[in-house]
């Protein structure tokens, strides 16, 4: 016997809203709230965005329950809802990027490189931010390779080594110090090296702040990754007769490396804006210091800080190129970290 | 040169748990040695004894004595990575190293214990991929992940990089239990030849698998959970399968356990 097909009434298929009929509700919910803000005291186009966005969630959810019942329109209102959400998330990020890259651009020129404010006032154009920019990648590069090691050092321990009490405990301060506000840390160094051991304002100073803001962070990251290792690929290399700490080197750590490398980018560029420690253990200079260990030196969110801080048209400028140059630094680490990883990373 | 081992009185401990009591054992030089019994009656920990693995997990302990040829496995001065390089062993998931390709996964073990040279290493990976019966199969890719191979394909590299370093005795824990049949008679048939060279002693649930490729056979089983795994019986397959000597293994075998 042959069986007939015959469409069922609520069988597979489900009367479904066009996509045309989408666009055009869309279109009618902009000119409806055009409208509404033309006649009513309504106005500014964030209002005009919320307005517009909640009167397409409502209209879309009514029409595709009648049109495509109820379940069909949960989805669309959901699926709706999240892309809103997202690109309210992505709002603030690409405005901040597009707005500095517009202030910025002003001044992003040789001489700003080049040059450092040495004997140039508030007043007066030209100057720039190489003292700055060489404080920054100095703290930040000392920070990093006292931080990493170290860091590195007590996830392993935590992960690999690790039993009872001790780790616990290590675990816990390294959760506080997780908390540890940045101007805090910069008094600690403040007091600690500086005041107490009577060293004096320099980079390494700062490189010791930042490297207390660091340490946490790292250690937490790399704890995680570690952690996400395999099992079974610790006790196939003890099983071939590796050593316990050939297997972490060799086998461990080389499985967590692209995680861990996230992380520590994740790190250096919290830190790399931070300006109150800078501010308290480097305190800034005008003029070119070479080395970190060579009294007070300036860093790039000290420089914004000080010449945002202006009433001059001329030192404002300056302040928004560095804000641009910090952001190209720290996007140029993270491509270059990511570059690292990919070519160490043999696939999985 | 494949070597004997005898288990005498052999405990093993889980911090303050027993897991496994008193077994007694000895297995001879190149034969296959199959460990039977239900899950949770310690075969897997009694194997895992055998190269001081058991160890790797915290508060783990072992009384009694394990001898191998006449030395002591757990005798004062005898170190535990010296052990497991004379004893390999193959697990229950292939676990090739992920970041390596397979030429690396192999040559691992002889590079991470200091074995340098192109030459050694390059005879070493592809005597020991042809005696893994995967060099046809993988030897115009030595250079990918170890990673994208087939379970099958994977399982028979982790075979390969554990008997590159040259063991003595090869232990299995359940080879077979994530593959194929096909990929599983593929290794069956691996043993059966790695039989020449090695003494080979393997867990497994699949009775069939007890029956096909081994020349012994111990029955492990517990009384009640709580209580350590014992040794039941140990003695030629054909035995065990056909005429045991404890009503236990019958019960297990024949499927009327419990």
């Amino acid at each position: 016997m042959t069986s007939v097909r015959t469409p069922v009434i609520g069988g597979l298929q489900q009367a479904a809203l066009p996509r045309r009929a989408v666009a055009g509700l869309a279109a009618a919910v902009v000119a409806v709230t055009a409208l509404l803000f033309s006649v009513t005291d309504l106005q500014g186009t964030a209002g005009f965005v919320v307005v517009a966005t909640l009167l397409h969630l409502a209209a879309q959810t009514v029409l595709s329950r009648v049109v495509e019942g109820p379940r069909r329109a949960a989805d669309r209102l959901v699926t709706t809802a999240v892309v809103a959400a997202f690109l309210l998330a992505l709002a603030p990020l690409v405005s901040v990027l597009l707005y500095t890259l517009q202030n910025g651009l002003e001044r992003f020129d040789w001489d700003f490189f080049y040059r450092s404010l040495r004997s140039i006032g508030a007043r007066d154009a030209g100057g720039g931010a190489n003292h700055a920019i060489v404080g920054t990648l100095q703290q930040v590069g000392l920070a990093t390779l006292m931080s990493v090691p170290l860091g590195l050092l007590v996830a392993v321990y935590v992960v690999e080594y690790g039993r009872g009490r001790l780790a616990a405990t290590i675990r816990f301060f390294v959760d506080v110090m997780t908390g540890i506000p940045s101007i805090v840390a910069g008094l600690f160094v403040l007091s600690f090296w500086i005041l107490g051991l009577g060293f004096g304002y320099s980079g390494f100073a700062a490189a010791l702040a930042l490297t207390v803001l660091m340490l946490p962070v790292i250690v937490r990251s790399a704890e995680e990754m570690l952690k996400l290792v395999p099992n079974d690929l610790r006790e196939a290399s003890l099983a071939l007769g590796v050593p316990r700490w050939k297997t972490v080197v060799r086998i461990v750590l080389p499985t967590a490396l692209p995680g861990i490398v996230t992380g520590v980018m994740l790190a250096v560029a919290r830190v790399m804006g931070e300006t109150a420690p800078v501010l308290l253990t480097a305190f800034g200079a005008a003029s070119i210091v070479r080395t970190p260990f060579d009294g007070p030196q300036s860093s790039l969110p000290l420089f914004i800080y000080q010449e945002a801080a202006s009433p001059q048209q001329t030192a404002i400028d300056r302040a928004w190129t560095a804000a641009l140059t910090l952001i190209l630094v720290i996007m140029v680490l993270n491509l270059l970290a990511r570059l690292i990883t990919r070519r160490s990373k043999i696939g999985r | 040169m494949a070597k004997r081992i005898e288990s005498i009185g052999l405990d093993a401990y889980y911090g303050a748990f027993k897991a496994i009591e008193d077994v007694n054992v000895v297995i001879e030089p190149k034969t296959i040695t199959a460990l039977i019994g239900p899950s949770g009656c310690g075969k897997s920990t009694f194997l895992r004894t055998l190269n001081r693995m058991h160890e790797v997990v915290p508060g783990a302990r072992v009384t009694g004595r394990l001898l191998l040829d006449d030395e002591d496995v757990y005798g004062p001065g005898v170190d535990a990575t010296g052990v497991r390089r004379t004893i390999g062993m193959v697990f229950q998931r292939p676990n090739p190293f992920p970041t390596m390709s397979i030429y690396d996964n192999v040559a691992a073990g002889l590079r991470l214990n200091g074995v340098k040279g192109k030459k050694v290493l390059d005879e070493a990976v592809e005597r020991s991929l042809k005696g893994a019966n995967l060099w046809n199969e993988v030897k115009d890719r030595l250079p990918k992940p170890g990673a994208g191979l087939s379970g099958g394909q994977q399982q028979r590299l982790c075979i390969a990089r554990a008997i590159a370093v040259e063991p003595q005795v090869l232990l299995m824990d359940e080879p077979c239990s994530a593959l194929d049949p096909i990929s599983t008679l593929a290794i069956e048939d691996l043993m059966t030849e790695l039989k020449d060279r090695f003494t080979i002693v393997i867990v497994t649930h699949n009775m069939q698998q007890a029956a096909r490729v081994s020349d012994r056979t111990g029955f492990f089983t517990i009384e009640a959970t709580g209580e350590p795994g014992r040794l039941v019986e140990i003695d030629d397959t054909q035995k065990i399968f056909t005429n045991p000597g404890e009503k236990r293994t019958e019960d297990y075998i024949t499927g009327r356990f419990g």
